[in-house]
């Protein structure tokens, strides 16, 4: 196979089980309206714990189950601190992320890096059974759990529990007059998130074959980046289902463009600001539009003059001036 | 029946901004009344209301419904005796959900929420019939965003949520005052349908002395945390504003200097 084909094969699998951490990030920064910085530390956590959950020898579904867990009960601790303990959300992801740093190394047995190479994982397995590669394995997989996480998704947000916890993430006020607990749906929400971060970070780990304390680092950037990539994209989609869907697309253009990118030279660790720099970008557009549209529409003059002096002729002929500025 | 006993809420204690809003307030509100509540600016109208709701914890006294102590209630258990309809008219709906998915969220209040389906085909066909009453059309838009209706639209919509599943109380704070007169004039108007015809206990806060005359069998007037004044049936029927006015500075000791209430004589 070619060597841009190749390249383009690997983004989009990469694409495809980073998506699964959009999904997640898109629960919180979409329908919670809460940029959860949990993220890095829960993705990296469900890379360590399944990587060294296979390496002791735990079957490699269970251990990126486990992977999920991992993920949830990090999602859970950023949820306790935010809502028993009124810490802001922002800062309370902070905290979850910064000591889950040292809990990864901890899991990683102090290694910042544990490879993969000769074991098992749930990707090796379609590499042995049906001879594609690394990459295509890891794209069948990826689709396969993407495919599902959108219907579980889709299904669970049209359910009561799911419905309160996005009336929870547009009106909290009127939620709660309903008699809905919000510590609970936000609960919910964030564990929900960072277990899906959790088990994309698994995922990721068995694609790449190794673990690395570092592996989540920016993952939230990604995250938004790739949920305004795949906005933009499909910026007319009404439907839920699709809606996800786009985020996932969003995930696969980004690890497209950063792969490209690279081929052409660019230097990987300049992602990061890359990355960073384009959703700065996307969110301030619109508030910079609407900035000048403000100020090109202002004028200092009389704007309804013509309205006024048909209503009231006489008192805009001694205000000539009015017309002025416009 | 309701009832306040002894209850008083300082904000801000031990701070220069401290401020008393309810100052051992006392009162019953029997099955069935329909209350409404006038005071100046700060009289802590919407204090009670709130305090009632368990938006806040108080700093003493008790209330109960129906007999139960809900004083140490958080909002969210206690919504399943009260709707509210707050004075924003985009506090009371989710702006980015659909009509009835607004609608089922409040038909399921104070229930626990489960895995069933949100949306039901059968329930579907109640919020039609209830939207078709308050005469906006809105029957037919089920599945519009509220975030597409006025101001009035939505806080018709909000009433209905507020009383599709029977409120032990409903909690009505000025919910007509941000809205142009002519669609306050429908909104108070659907009020008074839905409050009357279905017997409902309420409270009513209001500006407009008027109204607080015209609606309802019993006023109270409140300043300074306290029910200065409660009258209800004849005597309240018989009421004019001036008398209120006089009532007001006979108890309070002042005169009714609030430009929103002189406004609206
Ligand atoms: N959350 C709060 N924090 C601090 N002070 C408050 C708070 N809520 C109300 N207050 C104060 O309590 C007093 C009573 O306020 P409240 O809102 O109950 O008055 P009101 O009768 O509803 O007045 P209005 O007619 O203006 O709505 C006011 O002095 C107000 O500033
Ligand atoms: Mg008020």
């Amino acid at each position: 196979m070619s060597g841009l084909l190749l390249v383009t094969q690997g983004a989009v699998s990469q694409g495809v089980l980073w998506g699964i951490m959009v999904l997640g990030v898109y629960i919180t920064y979409k329908l919670l309206d809460i940029p959860d910085l949990t993220a890095d530390g829960s993705f990296t956590l469900g890379g360590c714990v399944c990587t060294v959950a296979i390496l002791s020898g735990v079957d490699p579904i269970l251990a990126t189950v486990m992977g999920l867990f991992a993920g949830l009960l990090a999602g859970a601790v950023t949820g306790i601190l935010h809502t028993v303990f009124e810490i802001p959300a922002i800062l309370a992801g902070i905290l979850t992320q910064i000591g889950l740093w040292s809990v990864n190394l901890r899991i990683m047995g102090g290694k910042s890096n544990n490879p993969l190479l000769k074991s098992d994982s749930t990707i090796s397995f379609f590499v042995d059974n049906f001879g594609v590669s690394q990459s295509q394995a890891a794209l069948i997989v990826g689709i396969i759990l993407v495919l599902i996480v959108i219907a579980v998704l889709y299904w669970f947000f049209g359910t009561e529990i799911g419905a309160a916890l996005r009336a929870t993430g547009d009106n909290a006020d009127m939620i709660r007059a309903q008699g809905v607990n919000i510590n609970h749906t936000k609960l919910i929400a964030l564990s929900l998130s960072n277990g899906l971060i959790g088990l994309s970070g698994a995922m990721v780990a068995q694609m790449q074959k190794y673990a690395d304390t570092n592996m989540g680092r920016g993952a939230i950037v990604i995250g938004l980046a790739a949920i305004v990539i795949g906005e933009v994209l499909m910026n007319r989609v009404k439907n839920f289902g699709l809606k996800l869907f786009s985020a996932v697309v969003g995930a696969i253009i980004y690890f497209l463009i950063r792969a490209y990118a690279i081929q052409l030279g660019l230097n990987v660790n300049d992602m990061q600001l890359i990355s960073a720099l384009l959703v700065a970008i996307a969110l301030a557009i619109p508030v910079a539009m609407r900035k000048w549209r403000e100020k090109a529409a202002y004028t200092e003059g009389d704007l309804y003059a013509d309205e006024h002096a048909a209503a009231n002729p006489s008192a805009n002929a001694l205000n000539p001036q009015n017309k002025e500025g416009r | 029946m309701i009832s306040i006993k002894n209850v008083s809420k300082t904000f801000n204690k031990g701070t220069v901004n401290e401020k008393r809003a309810l100052d051992n307030l006392n009162f019953e509100i029997n099955d069935g009344d329909f209350i409404t509540v006038i005071g100046g600016n700060g009289a802590g109208k919407s204090t009670m209301l709130n305090a009632i709701a368990g938006v806040f914890p108080v700093d003493c006294g008790k209330v109960e419904i129906d007999g139960v102590n809900v004083t140490r209630d958080p909002e969210f258990k206690r919504a399943k005796y009260i709707g509210r309809v707050f004075q924003d008219p985009m506090k009371g709906t989710a702006a980015g959900m659909q009509i009835e998915e607004n609608l089922s969220l409040a038909y399921r209040r104070g229930k626990t929420r489960g895995l069933g389906w949100q949306v039901h085909a059968q329930e579907r066909e109640i919020y039609k019939r209830e939207l078709a009453r308050l005469g906006l059309g809105l029957e037919e838009r089920l599945s519009d965003k509220v975030g597409l209706l006025s101001g009035g639209q939505r806080q018709a919509v909000t009433l209905l949520m507020a009383t599709l599943k029977r409120p032990k109380l409903l909690l009505l704070d000025e919910h007509t005052a941000a809205l142009d007169p002519a669609t306050a004039a429908t909104v108070l108007r659907l009020t008074r349908e839905i409050v009357e015809g279905e017997k409902l206990t309420a409270l009513m806060v209001t500006h407009n002395m008027k109204d607080a005359i015209a609606i309802g069998n019993r006023l109270i007037m409140m300043d300074r945390g306290t029910i200065i004044y409660d009258v209800s049936g004849e005597e309240k029927a018989r009421l004019t504003v001036d008398d209120l006015l006089k009532k007001f500075e006979e108890a309070s000791g002042t005169e009714f200097a609030n430009d929103r209430m002189m406004l609206s004589r």
